[in-house]
Parts: structure tokens; sequence; C-alpha cells
């Protein structure tokens, strides 16, 4: 075992792991952070999807020890300080972009990540995008607009605060 | 996964000396590797990651070639101003490897050690001409690098430095994705340069990427897509599975091959 | 005006928030102290013997709790088949034993042999590699064109591999020979409806607790219908009687039917829960979920439809071998049947049907319900075979299809195939789906194709579907081992919110929000006062569970028989309240009132006197309110529509690519129309990727092929497109109170035919008339150049 340090969510958290202990399964069964889900084991579906150091990456194709001292974010660190839903979970449940739900904290993590990079994606970019996630329930028409829809929220608040 | 020891050398020097151990294996962007080591097919004894260093990483432009660190992710070659400047279809192809969060972490090192026949990068290697060089203080030419369905010219504890890719007057890559994996059913890079053209396939070939001579002396002759009628692979040798039988394989690399060349104007 | 509440508002999903936020609580999220996990060795071979199999150095390995095979479970029964289906001649059909772990021998790849419990998943499998297994492998038989000629068999009690060899309609038979003798035109048809993967996004996984103080069993399990698992596993398996066994289907990701049936992880978890005297745990991997979850489809038929010269219907014969896989999964042998055979009449009036169908036994993982379940298979080989017809003689295939509609007027409909349609209308649907897809532009959207070099096609389907499943003496007479009714309990608590349990789970069809609509609707009260309960044996009073598009059609009619009870029992509380006649008080938006009179009381007062009985009839009714119905249905409900697409083909390369989808569906009344187009395009996605996608496939070995996402391809989103969805033609259901009929497989039915016409259109000109799904960028192709050549 060797102790992994890490900042989840804005909080700093450590704890010991194995060389093959994936970042998914710290999250999960470390931390207790079960919102990451697993749901593949070829790295394809997406369900695992969360932040490291700003960028989107597949919880379960990435070993925790790789993320020593990184700045992890995961789907329970999404909504507003407040508790209210951010604006891309928002969209999601506006636009009914989620079903099971299984999938939702991939495809959310994964959203932002494409309107942190392209804040006015077309219908085509954001289903490129969306290439490394697998959604079984919705046939992806609402996930695509609740994240067009996102966009324009985004657009709209960055319009309002200039 | 089998259990194994963690290494996270912080410099290509330690990296080297941990890769020492005939049993430890490099880790780079591991989005074939971790799945792998899932699936029990590997057992390292040691898992030496590379990600901690920063003398692999990086594009810089070195006597006329655009130099690419191994330890590079896809999306940083996909949004590099002087690969899309120079070589857009390098970064075309990088911007199209995997999904996102493979090219967030996936690196040119990791794809060109792997040599796996269906991978995207191989085909610009080889296509573009690019030089890999290794730990050991070599220069390797892609035409001597590839060996094979995931055999490559690297000795044993052998780490990919970087590789320097020659900028070609135009080339572009067209994939055929396989509609499961999304890797490469087949993949064509072409490359025009003064006096010569270089045609690559990946995911076509039992034996890895390869060039293929008779489209590249059609095309040297007259580059445009009419140039290649008549030219035909045959299916022998070519992969057959789910997806593509070897017919298909050789005539998919005919059209992508078309249709690289008409991309590349 | 769109509503904003009740029934017939888009009221947003109250379930997103969990999901949203990462606080959904999945079956792999539950943990219990001190819990082993468990780990199933599985064969790695289609058929075999075991002939030698020693445990030993893995029970001594590090971590390992205990290690199990089929000689532990002695005494405990196989996993149970819930469907018996009758031969030709009379006689039941082949019901081998399905063991929890292989009993001497092994019948596909993915059959588990052992179970390894350990401290730690790794611990587990690194035990697997100890177990020393000798496998004898014996020839497979995968193909049932091969299974059924006998040879190889799977089970003794069945040597020709042939489960049941079923006929419907019996009587007909004579009949229809006679029509398609003498007919004028005969358009036959040979396909295959293919083997797909379900492929819920969560895998399956189970949790098991025993409680040696109460000895009480507690299995959480992902599942569509706890108490059946309940009543299966504790009556059929383990011998747990009902009282003292919970279990609790929590949050889960998705079932599409592959959560429906009992599986034997599951029934060996909570066994072993016991055995070891810990919680135990296994969670599938996806790998695993290809070799162990119950796949869908899988037929082979052959299809002739006798027309007369004005193309009117005469005659349809069908006959089908239909895939179970290895041993009988729940309900599967009712799928190719009950759910199939009663479907091929279709939209139209077909007078006369007769369809043989032979389930074989092969070497593969056992084939039960996926999303539509034998309803898809009808509509593929009728709509694909009506498509044929139309071109074979020179028909519009539109005109074809309406001249031999079942008309508004005609309704109720009998059926040649015994069910009777209550109501529909096809010609609506048809000239929504025709309007919205603008067919009329069609021509110049081809032409502009072919200048891009592609190929484009335009694909109609119609389907209709029997959900709702379904009257209980009805399917107790065609073999069902279960009552398929549907319970609800609605309590109004003292100070007037709403609990109400249901038996229709719930796995993204968000029954959280809609049956909260209709209960607030009913009762004149805020959906947020409603809170609705289910999955959970402990809390709800009983349930059959959620599949064939049930969940409101039965489901919700027994929670409106419940709240109708409540409405009753509460008008004489007010009425005794108010000192009226009990037949003077109305009850409208959340107040009783004396009719004639201003006199009224709301609804909080009299669920507060309910249990606060100091002025009360108390001679005339009990204090409380809360009441429990079980609801029958009378009739199957009939869904249908029709679906109109628009594909290019790319000649070069085979690839095809959807450019407009549209459906036209009629569902009776709808509740929430969001959540129900939202159905449609999940529907849509896999009716699609069954189109052009997906295909499970297995060498002749019976080895897996497409055993894991990257050889089976599943819909991403850049290969779909925007789908236009329109309910509008509605015809309510007559026979329940909701007037609903069920959505939720309507898009994966009508899908398939709709795709496939539209290739083959844009293929005809090539001499294309049929290609098997699923339509690979490399059978397209092979087909393009077999018709050159």
């Amino acid at each position: 075992m060797t102790k992994v340090s890490m900042t989840v969510n804005g909080k700093a958290v450590s704890g010991d792991v194995e060389g093959r202990t994936l970042l998914v399964q710290f999250l999960r069964e470390g931390l207790g952070l079960t919102g990451t889900h697993v749901g593949c084991d070829t790295s394809q579906c997406g369900a695992c999807v969360v932040h490291v150091n700003g960028e989107s990456v597949k919880a379960c194709t990435i070993f925790a020890l790789g993320c020593e001292g990184a700045e992890v974010r995961t789907i329970e660190g999404m909504a507003n300080a407040d508790g209210s839903l951010g604006v891309i979970q928002a969209a999601f449940q506006e636009h009914h972009g989620l079903q099971c739900g299984f999938c939702t904290p991939g495809m959310v993590m994964s959203a932002a990540d494409l309107l942190s990079r392209n804040q006015n994606p077309t219908e085509r970019d954001v289903r490129e995008w969306l290439e490394g996630n697998i959604c079984r329930c919705t046939g992806y028409h609402n996930i695509v607009k609740s994240i067009m829809a996102a966009a324009a929220t985004l657009r709209g608040e960055q319009v309002a605060a200039e | 996964m089998y259990a194994f020891d963690y290494a996270r050398p912080a410099s290509l020097a330690e990296a080297i000396e941990a890769m020492k151990d005939e049993d430890a294996k490099a880790l780079a962007g591991g989005q074939t590797l971790i799945p792998t080591l899932k699936q029990r097919l590997a057992s390292p004894t040691t898992l030496v990651d590379l990600n901690g260093i920063a003398e692999i990483k990086g594009i810089c432009l070195k006597d006329g070639m655009v130099a690419i660190g191994a330890g590079t992710r896809h999306a940083e070659v996909a949004d590099s101003a002087d690969v899309q400047r120079l070589i857009p279809a390098l970064a075309h192809l990088a911007a199209h490897i995997g999904d996102p969060q493979v090219r967030n972490r996936g690196t040119l090192g990791g794809s060109l050690a792997n040599n796996d026949p269906s991978a995207c990068y191989p085909a610009a290697v080889l296509g573009l001409g690019a030089t890999v060089h290794t730990s050991a203080g070599r220069a390797i030419a892609a035409d001597d690098y590839f060996q094979g369905m995931f055999e490559t010219a690297l000795g044993e504890g052998e780490l990919i430095t970087s590789v320097d890719f020659p900028v070609p007057e135009k080339a572009a890559y067209m994939k055929f994705v396989q509609p499961a994996s999304r890797f490469a059913l087949t993949g064509v890079f072409v490359a025009k340069f003064l006096g010569a053209v270089r045609v690559a396939v990946t995911g076509a070939s039992e034996s890895g990427v390869f060039r293929w001579p008779e489209a590249e002396k059609a095309l040297s002759a007259n580059f445009s897509a009419g140039a290649l009628d008549g030219v035909a692979l045959g299916a022998d040798g070519m992969i057959g599975d789910l997806h593509g039988t070897p017919e298909y394989r050789a005539h998919l690399a005919g059209v992508m091959a078309r249709r690289a060349v008409t991309a590349a104007g | 005006m769109p509503k904003d509440h009740g029934i017939g508002a888009s009221s947003k999903r109250r379930e997103d928030v969990r999901f949203l936020t990462g606080k959904g609580q999945y079956t792999d999220d539950i943990n219990r102290p001190g819990q082993a996990f468990c780990y199933f060795l599985r064969s790695n071979v289609a058929h075999g013997t075991i002939t030698s199999l020693d445990v030993s150095a893995a029970r001594d390995a590090k971590g390992v709790v205990g290690v199990f095979t089929s000689k532990d479970l002695e005494g405990l029964g196989g996993i149970p088949c819930g469907w018996e289906v009758t031969d030709k001649d009379g006689a039941p059909m082949k019901e081998p034993k399905h063991p929890i772990l292989a009993e001497g021998k092994v019948r596909h790849v993915g059959d588990p042999i052992v179970a390894i419990i350990a401290d730690s998943l790794a611990a587990g499998r690194d035990a697997a590699e100890l177990v020393e297994l000798e496998i004898d492998e014996l020839p497979a038989v995968v193909d049932m064109r091969e299974a059924i000629k006998g040879g190889t068999v799977l089970h003794d009690v069945a040597p020709d591999n042939i489960c049941y060899d079923w006929e419907f309609v019996a009587e007909n038979k004579a009949a229809v020979d006679e029509a398609i003798r003498n007919a004028h035109h005969v358009t036959t048809l040979e396909l295959v409806n293919n083997r797909l993967v379900p492929n819920a996004m969560e895998p399956r996984a189970a949790v098991g607790e025993y409680d040696a103080g109460r000895d009480e069993y507690t299995l959480w399990t992902t599942s569509q219908n706890p108490h059946v698992i309940r009543l299966l596993m504790g009556a059929f398996v383990l011998s747990i009687p009902e009282h003292k066994l919970r279990v609790v289907a929590p949050d889960v990701g998705g079932g599409f039917g592959s959560k429906i049936y009992h599986y034997a992880e599951e029934a060996f978890i909570t066994w072993v829960s016991k055995r070891v005297g810990r919680p135990v745990k296994w969670n599938a991997d996806r790998s695993e979920a290809f070799m162990s979850d119950a796949h869908g489809r899988d037929h082979v038929t052959k299809v002739e439809l006798a027309m007369d010269q004005e193309g009117n219907f005469l005659a349809l014969r069908s006959s089908t071998l239909a895939n179970m896989g290895a041993y009988l999964s729940t309900f599967a042998p009712c799928i190719p049947t009950w759910l199939h055979g009663t479907l091929l009449a279709g939209n139209y009036k077909t007078p006369l049907i007769f369809t043989n169908v032979k389930a074989v036994f092969t070497n593969t993982v056992p084939v039960d319900a996926y999303r539509g379940a034998g309803r898809p298979e009808a509509t593929y080989q009728l709509e694909r075979t009506i498509d044929k017809a139309a071109r074979e003689m020179g028909i519009d295939p539109v005109e074809l299809r309406r001249r031999n509609f079942v008309k508004p007027d005609q309704y109720p409909y009998q059926t040649p195939v015994a069910v009777i349609y209550d109501t529909g209308n096809y010609d609506a649907t048809l000239d929504k789906a025709l309007e919205l897809a603008d067919v009329r532009g069609f021509a110049e959207r081809k032409a502009d194709s072919a200048a891009r070099g592609k190929l484009r096609g335009l694909g109609i389907a119609n389907y209709i579907e029997a959900c709702g499943i379904a009257p209980s003496s009805l399917v107790g007479a065609l073999g069902a081992r279960a009552g398929l009714y549907e319970a609800a309990t609605v309590r109004v608590n003292p100070t007037g919110n709403v609990s109400v349990f249901t038996g229709s789970h719930s796995h993204g069809q968000g029954h959280e929000t809609t049956f909260a609509q209709v209960v607030a609707d009913m009762l004149g009260c805020e959906e947020a006062n409603v809170d609705i309960v289910h999955g959970d044996t402990s809390r709800i009073p009983f349930g059959m569970g959620t599949y064939g598009s049930r969940s409101l059609a039965v489901g919700g009619s027994a929670i409106v028989k419940s709240v109708e009870k409540i409405i009753t029992k509460a008008k004489k509380i007010a009425a005794h309240l108010l000192e009226a006649s009990e037949a003077d008080i109305t009850f409208a938006n959340g107040q009783f009132t004396v009719a004639g009179t201003d006199k009224a009381i709301d609804w909080g007062s009299v669920a507060l006197t309910a249990y606060v009985p100091h002025k009360y009839p108390i001679d005339d009714v009990e204090p409380g309110l809360e009441e429990t119905s079980f609801y029958d249905p009378a009739n199957f409900t009939y869904p249908a529509g029709t679906y109109v697409c628009e594909v290019e083909v790319d000649p070069d390369t085979g690839v095809v690519e959807v450019q407009s989808f549209v459906a036209a569906d009629d569902f009776g009344n709808v509740v929430n129309p969001m959540i129900v187009e939202g159905q449609v395009h999940g529907g849509l996605a896999q009716g699609i990727g069954q189109a052009i996608l997906e295909g499970c496939s297995y060498d002749e070995n019976g080895q897996l092929l497409s055993a894991s996402y990257m050889d089976y391809a599943m819909p991403r989103a850049a290969d779909l497109p925007m789908f236009v969805v329109d309910h509008s033609c509605n015809t309510p259901c007559t026979h329940n109170p909701l007037g609903v009929k069920g959505c939720g497989e309507a898009g994966a039915i009508g899908s398939p035919p709709a795709i496939v016409n539209a290739v083959i259109d844009a293929l005809s000109a090539h001499g294309v008339t049929h290609i098997d799904m699923p339509l690979t960028p490399r059978r397209v192709w092979e087909a393009i150049r077999a018709a050159r050549n």
C-alpha cells in the first residue's frame, strides 16, 4: 500500500492504495463518492468520466497513484455552493437528458469539459464530443438538447457578467 | 489486474533505470495498457509511469521538422498551433483518435510503442517518414521502426523520447472507423513531398501498418484521386474479422486513399 | 396552453436531482459492514464435460472466505422458468434443469462453475486462477438450423435440441395452406432477427445479507421486479418463505428486459451470505454481462404472404426458429409464441394466419425478452414482407399498407390470432408521419444525395404491439405460471400528504414523477405532496414488476383504483363532518363541498380526522386513510403507429447514415409528454442500433466474438439524428381508467423495419432485395457487390 494525496472537489484527501488501484476505485471505495460509475471494462462507456486537473478523463483508465497531487472533480462537485443544480445539471433536468441516471454523471462531466473548450458548439460538435459516453436510455436526443441549452445559458451568463 | 509496484520517475534517467527490471512495463497514457491489465493479459512486476517526465513532453520546431515529445497527449497535438499550421493532417488525425477522454490521456509515444495494427498514429509516422528517437540514443527511421503487429524496433526497456515529423507539401489522413471500437478498420495517410509521395495504411494488414508502393508510384506521377484508378490492394494478408473481410479492408484502403488525396487538395 | 401540472403536463422529473448530483443508490453503491466479495469462475468453452475440479488450493489462498461448486448446493433448486408452452401435439415443453453452478457439464461460454467468496474482488479473482479445472470439450452447436438436426445434444431431455414445436392458430393451418396455394401472388421472404445484447449501462449486481438473529435474508439486486424475484427465488430455489426474505431493487440503471429474470448469481449471493456469515457483494463487469445477461431476439423466419390482384392480404404463413440459448430463462418460452404469434396480424385485416415456432437449445447465453420481446420480431417480418410485396406487385408501399389496414369503424377488432384490438386509427398515424417526414420532398433530396454520390432511401413501417400485459386468466390459459396484475397501496398520511407504494419498479421510466402526476391530479393537490415508493418487498404490498410497457396501464390503474377508494372513504368522513348526506358530497380541487351549499371542508382536515377520529362516523368506516388495490387488466393495450425514415448509403463503403426519423405513435392518453417522448427516443436508438449496428456473434465453436464494446457496436450520439416524434393521433384505451396504452417499447419495435426498408429502397436500383440485420458497412457493401455481379 502506498499513500496517495489529491484534491477532490476542493477538499484535500488522502488514502492508502495499491499500485493497481484505479482512480474510480479510490473515489468509490476509498472516499465513498459513488456518483462516479463503472459501466464497462474496455474504457469506452464513459460512465466514470471525471476531471483531473481540469480535463475530462476516464477514472477507470487512470491509476489513483497517477493522480498524486492532482485536482480531481467529480459529479458530487458540480452543484452550486448552495446545493442547487449547476447550469449543466439543471439543463439535463429541464430537457430530460437522463432516464436511468447511470451514464449521467459521466455525461455531465464530459459536457462540462466540452463547454469549457467550446462555448458555442454545434449539434455535430456535441455528438462527436460524446464519442466516449454511451447512453442506452435516451437515444442521446435530449442529452444533446441539454448540452446545447446549457451552452446557451452559459453564454448568456457571460454576457450578463460583462 | 495482477498486483504490481508503481514507480513514478521524475526524469528520463530514472525511468531508464526503472525499466532495467525485465518485468517492468512503461505506462504512458495507459488507454490501451490499463484495459489490457484489467483483463489480466499482462503481469508486470513494476509499472513505470512516464507521466511525470517533463523532458519527453511538448512540441517544438527543429531543423524544419515538427518534433513532438513522446509524452505529448493526443489533445495537445490536435490543439497545437504549430502542428495545425505545418502538418494539419497530423493535427486532424490526433483530433480523431479514440474519444476526447482518450485524447486527454493517450500519448504519441504510447501509441507507437504499442503499435496496435488499428492505431492511427503509426499511419502518420510511416506516411510522413518520421524519425523515432529513443532513450538509447537511437534515431530510428519510420521505415525501420514498425516491424509487424505490436512489433517495433524498440529494444528491452527502450523508451521513445520524441518523434521528428518532416513537413510535407500536403497531406491528409482518412479513417474508416470500426463501428464498435472506433479504432481504424482501415486508415490511409497520404503525404506529398517534393518529388515523392508516401502512402501508409493502418488497420488493414495482419502485419500492421504498411506502405503502399503502387499507390505511391501512381500518386508521385500524378497527385490526384484519379491516379489511383486501377491501383488496388490484394486481399492477401489483410485482416479478416467480424467487421470486415480481407477483401473489404483492401477495398476500403483504396477508397480511403482516394479520399485522402482529394482532402489533401 | 400545455398543462403545467397533473395529467398531461411535462412535469420535470423529481428523480433527476439525485442522479444529477451523484446521490443515486445503485446496487453497487450499497456496502454492508463486513461485506465479502464474490467472483464467479465461468466456462471459457461452449460445451463440455467437467472431468476434474479441485478447488483446494483456491480455498487456501490468501483472503479467501469460501469456495463453492455445485456439490455444495445439493438440495437447492434450479433456476425456474415462469412460462410453460405446450407443443403442437399437446406435450409440455422440454424443461431441462438450469443449475445455479454447472453440474457436470457446461453449456455456454460464461456458464458459472465455481464461486469464490473473498475479502476483496481481487483476492477472489487471484484465487480463481488456483482452481484446477479440466473440461472435456464437446462439439458445440450455435446455429439453430444445425441444432435441430440433433447430433450435438445439450440436454438429454431434448434429443433434437427442440424445446417445443408450437403451432398457432392450428385450426387455420389447412385454410392458410389452401389460400397460399390459390393466391394471385405470394411474396416470400427469409430473414434473420439478429441476436442482441441488452446492455443496460448498469451491469447486474447483487448484495446478500443474512440476519441470524431474526433468521431473515435481504437481497439488494438489479431487478425490474423484486417481488417476482422473491417469489421465484424463495419458493423454487432456496426454500425461503416470503416473510423471511426481503428483496430490494434500489436505483436500477436500465433494464430493457434483461433485469426481469431471476438469475443464478442473485440466488447464490443470497444463499451464501448465510453460509459464510457475512454480507456478500457481486458486481458483474461488462465482459461478464455480455456472457451472462439474457440476450434478445435471435429468430430465423420464413414468411409467405398471399395476395389477390389488388394486393389484398389473403393469408400469412410464417415459420420461425427461436433461439432459447443453453437454458430457459424466466420468460423465454413465451416470447416467440404468445408475444409474437399473436401479433402477426399487425395493423392489417389479414383473415388467415398460421405460424409454426420451434424453440431451440444452443450453446449460447440464454435468450429472453428484450425491449419489445416478440413484437419486434413479428413487426419486422410483416413490414419487410409487405415492402417486398409492394415492389413485386408494383403497388406503392404506402398504398398497399393503407389498403389492408384495419379501419377505425372496425373496433373492437377480432384478429385471427386470438387478440382483440380495442381501438386504433392507423390511417391517422400514417398520414401524420408522412406529413412530418415531408415525403413529397423526398425526390429532391434523393437527387441531392445522388449529386454527392450517395444513395438515398425512404423507409416506412407500421407497428402494433400488445402492451399492458395482461389479463391473468388469459395468460394462465396460455401457460404463465403467475398472474399479471399489479398492486398499489395509497396511504394518506395524517397531515394530508400521500405515500404511494407501487409494484411497478422504475429504472429510467420516471414513475416517481408520472405516478405522482396522476395522484395529484385526482386529489387536486401539489405533485410535491405525493411520494412514490417502489422497489422494496418490505414496503410494497406486492408487485409483478415493470416490463411490456405495462407500468402506467396496469400499475397506474392499480393506483387509480386505490385513490378512488380513498376518495370514497374520504367523502364519508367529509359528509359526517359537514353533517350532510354522503350522496351530496362532491370532491374537486382538494375540497369536499355539499352540493347546492357553500359548506366545504378541505382535504387536510379530512385526512387529519381519519387519524384523529374524535368526530367520526366510526360505525360506518374505520379510522385511517389507506387503501390497497390489485388491478387485473381486462385486455392488452394496443399502441400502434407509423415510422418513416430516410437513409443515405455510401456505395463505396457501405456506410448507412440515418438522415431523418419520424415517429407518429398512438399511445392513447399521455400523462407526461416529455417522458413519453424520451421513451420513444430511447426505443428508436435501440431499434436503429439493431438495424445497422448491433449484432451478437458467436463463432462455430460457441466462442462469443462480440464480447465487449470493442466488438459489439453500441449506438453513439454521432450515429443518430434528432428524432421527430408525435403522439397527437391518439385513440384512448377503452378498458383502463387512464385510457393509456404504454410507450416504452414502441420505438424499438417499429424502427428496425423502417430502417431496413429505407436501405433496400436506396439499393433497389442496384438490384438488392434484402440484407439481414445489422446492416453494417461490410454487409451493405457486400450486398451491393453481389447484386452488381
